[in-house]
């Protein structure tokens, strides 16, 4: 048997953004399979008690659609990051993940005035409950993402050279986007 | 005196000397227990999973003592016990070896250094364990999903959501390592069967698992706070019980096609031609996947009262919708499986002048997959209405077929590779009589809850699946032993390339070291290994290269 010749390095295949990726779909299968236990569980109820949405309580629809519209913002930070890291602009590729994490804070804050102004509590009965499951890992999700943007930031402006990272940033808020626009038509929306 | 010579003080001191020992071992367990070598992480898996095995085969054997009157189990008890077996079964057994024999040889086929990410693969391993300890915790005191104690029912949704995180990091890891740490020159057409089988099932670990995550945040919350919306917590079996029906599972069996089809070709020393139709069939088997996406246990046929009669147009539109998901679910998966049975015998139709070379993966991956078809088989007929099988034990037969034919595949599997894993050589003879117990032991534990379905249940049903599971015990201590004695009474050199393999983990020496490759070897074609051996599948090979 003849001994397998060396190859040359291997070429990079972008690891990190298949690996987050693959996260990014575990991310969507999961709020994808909630939205759907939510959309069952809402038909049963509208069945057995005429309605889903507790008698009430206003869904503070501003806050709702201020955050829709901020993830076009997020996106669009994101993807400047990206630009940036390929011209190795670290002045600007810190500044689009610093506002990209900064609008993604608003998020959550509007997350959490909605919380306010819809005035019930997780035990409140089954739209309660299911209600902040649903959005509650939303927010942990915003989290995640936050923490993701501001690692980035802080590695970029260290001066390493993060294209595939950043790029991967950019994929993670794509996601969200995407979360975010399922979990406002269904639950914001169609109530 | 050398420098490494012990000093006169440290040989006088028992104490110090003690120490030492005891240093090396708690430096040993620290090594394991950090450890991101893929090969520790997959054999932790494995022996995780061996010992969840034969945690699950005890509890049947409980199971099985009630069930044949033998001794009466407490009402009160018994719910904990039907949880158990199913989290065991699953849980404990399937999903640990499986995962675990795709994380230690995945990264050898593929010419690699380490498996990706592999820090997220050793917190998968520990999330898995903690997990599953914390569920046992769980049922022990009176938990579990018809459990009576609400702490311990939340606890015991907690650690299913753990395990599911767990896995779906470690399915993270095995699928970006396929797409992203291949040899040169190993294009995704090159990859060997196993590694496929294992990119199938890694990617469906990371679509399956958040659904069931999800569902069990939503189980959680709402059985802390009310539990008006499932049920309390008679909802986990309601909302999450499809990730322990047969059907579903057989998608974390998929790495069993593999094994199989990793084993055909080397009996005669084939080349495999058409490997595409080998992936499609890995393919097929992962529509099992269907089970998460629509979150249901049972794609059951309603054909009650119609003797599959067809009346007018409207009512053939009717049946056709309920017979399509019914098909997509169970036949799907199982035209996949039945191409790479097809393949591996074609594969092993003799070669003139050829001696065969009976593997361990071969002859475990055969019978292993034979006894997942059974159970595939059983779970099409039970989702039919007519035959009156739901709500018997035959669904629990389905399970138990699927699960102990991984177990015999992963045995095999462990075999096969122990060269690599272990630095041993399992004598094939010796390994061979495991295979025919295991598979004496499934159809034992397994067939007569078929029966008892069609029939009813009836003492000496109970009897024999009951020595099924015994004789599955004995199977697996029988493995464990002779793969301790062999490790014991080894030298540490065993035989690099005992099958005269064509892939990549051959090429290492055995045991694998720490980064399997001084270098990244050079792939030509999808039997790398095959290539470099001048007489090497003479009558195949002249084909030329793919």
């Amino acid at each position: 048997m003849q001994a397998l010749t060396a190859g040359p390095a291997a070429a990079p295949r972008r690891q990190i953004i298949v690996g987050t990726t693959l996260g990014v779909v575990a991310m969507v299968m999961m709020v994808g399979g909630m939205l759907a236990v939510w959309s069952e569980q809402r038909t049963n109820f509208v069945e057995r008690d005429g309605n889903w949405l507790p008698s009430g309580v206003v869904i503070p629809e501003v806050a709702a659609n201020v955050a829709l519209i901020a993830f076009i913002a997020i996106c669009t930070f994101a993807q400047w990051a990206v630009w940036a890291a390929k011209r190795n602009d670290r002045g600007h590729g810190v500044f689009a993940l610093a506002t990209t994490a900064l609008v993604a804070l608003m998020v959550i804050n509007a997350q959490a005035f909605i919380y306010s102004e819809m005035g019930i509590g997780i035990g409140d009965g089954a739209y309660a409950t299911m209600f902040y499951a649903l959005t509650g890992l939303f927010v942990a999700l915003m989290i995640i993402g936050v923490i993701f943007s501001v690692v980035a930031a802080f590695r970029f402006s260290g001066g390493r050279s993060d294209n595939e990272v950043l790029a991967a940033h950019a994929i993670y808020w794509y996601a969200m986007s995407v979360i975010y626009t399922a979990i406002w038509f269904v639950v914001y929306v169609t109530k | 005196m050398t420098t490494i010579d012990p000093t006169d003080e440290v040989i006088a001191s028992g104490v110090e000397a003690e120490d030492s020992a005891l240093r090396r071992l708690l430096g040993a367990v620290a090594d394991w227990l950090t450890s991101t070598d893929h090969k520790k992480i997959g054999r932790l898996f494995l022996g995780g999973g061996l010992l969840g095995l034969l945690a699950a085969i005890v509890i049947n054997v409980i199971i099985g003592i009630e069930r044949a009157g033998i001794a009466n189990i407490d009402d009160n008890a018994l719910a904990q016990i039907f949880d158990a077996q199913r989290g065991g079964l699953v849980f404990g057994t399937l999903l640990p070896l499986a995962i675990g024999l795709c994380v230690a040889i995945v990264p050898m086929q593929l010419g690699a250094r380490s498996v990706a990410f592999p820090r997220l693969a050793a917190a998968g391993f520990w999330m898995w364990a903690g997990g599953l300890i914390l569920s046992m915790i769980a049922l022990v005191n009176n938990g579990g999903g018809l459990g009576g104690d609400p702490d311990m029912v939340d606890l015991f949704l907690g650690a299913h959501g753990l395990m599911a995180i767990g896995l779906a990091a470690t399915g993270v890891s095995i699928a970006t390592s396929v797409l992203t740490t291949r040899a040169p020159g190993m294009t995704v057409r090159r990859v060997p069967f196993f590694s496929m089988s294992a990119l199938v099932t890694g990617l469906g670990l990371v679509v399956v698992m958040p659904v069931l995550l999800g569902t069990l945040t939503y189980l959680f919350l709402d059985h802390r706070n009310g539990r008006e919306a499932f049920g309390g917590n008679t909802g986990f079996y309601d909302w999450a019980g499809w990730i322990f029906s047969p059907g579903t599972v057989v998608l974390f069996a998929i790495p069993v096609a593999g094994l199989l089809a990793e084993g055909a070709p080397l009996l005669f020393k084939q080349r495999t031609p058409a490997r595409g139709i080998v992936f499609a069939g890995f393919g097929l088997m992962g529509v099992a996947a269907l089970g998460a996406v629509t979150q249901d246990a049972i794609h059951n046929v309603p054909w009650a009262g119609s003797e599959l009669y067809l009346g007018g147009g409207e009512d053939v539109r009717e049946k056709l919708f309920d017979v399509l998901p019914w098909a997509m679910f169970n036949l799907l998966p199982l035209l996949g499986l039945t191409i790479v049975l097809l393949m591996t015998l074609f594969l092993a139709r003799p070669v003139k002048g050829a001696k065969p070379t009976v593997t361990p993966a071969l002859a475990f991956g055969f019978l292993g997959l034979g006894m997942i078809m059974v159970g595939m088989i059983g779970t099409a007929l039970h989702a039919i209405d007519d035959l009156g099988l739901q709500g018997t034990v035959f669904a629990e037969g389905a399970l138990i077929y699927v699960v102990y034919g991984t177990v015999l595949a992963a045995l095999g599997g462990m075999a096969h590779w122990a060269p690599k894993l272990w630095g041993v050589n399992l004598q094939t003879a010796k390994v061979l009589p495991l295979a025919g117990l295991g598979v004496l032991a499934t159809v034992l534990a397994s067939l007569p809850s078929y029966v008892a379905g069609f029939d009813e249940p009836r003492d000496i049903y109970a009897v024999l699946v009951l020595v099924g599971h015994v004789l599955m015990a004995l199977t697996v201590i029988g493995f464990i032993g002779l793969l301790t004695t062999s490790v014991m009474s080894s030298d540490g050199q065993a035989e690099a390339d005992p099958y005269d393999g064509q892939t990549l983990e051959w090429a290492t020496a055995a045991p694998a070291p720490a980064n399997n490759f001084v270098d990244a070897p050079t792939v030509m074609s999808a039997e790398p290994l095959a290539d470099s051996k001048s007489n090497y599948g003479q009558t195949i090979s002249e084909k030329g290269d793919r």
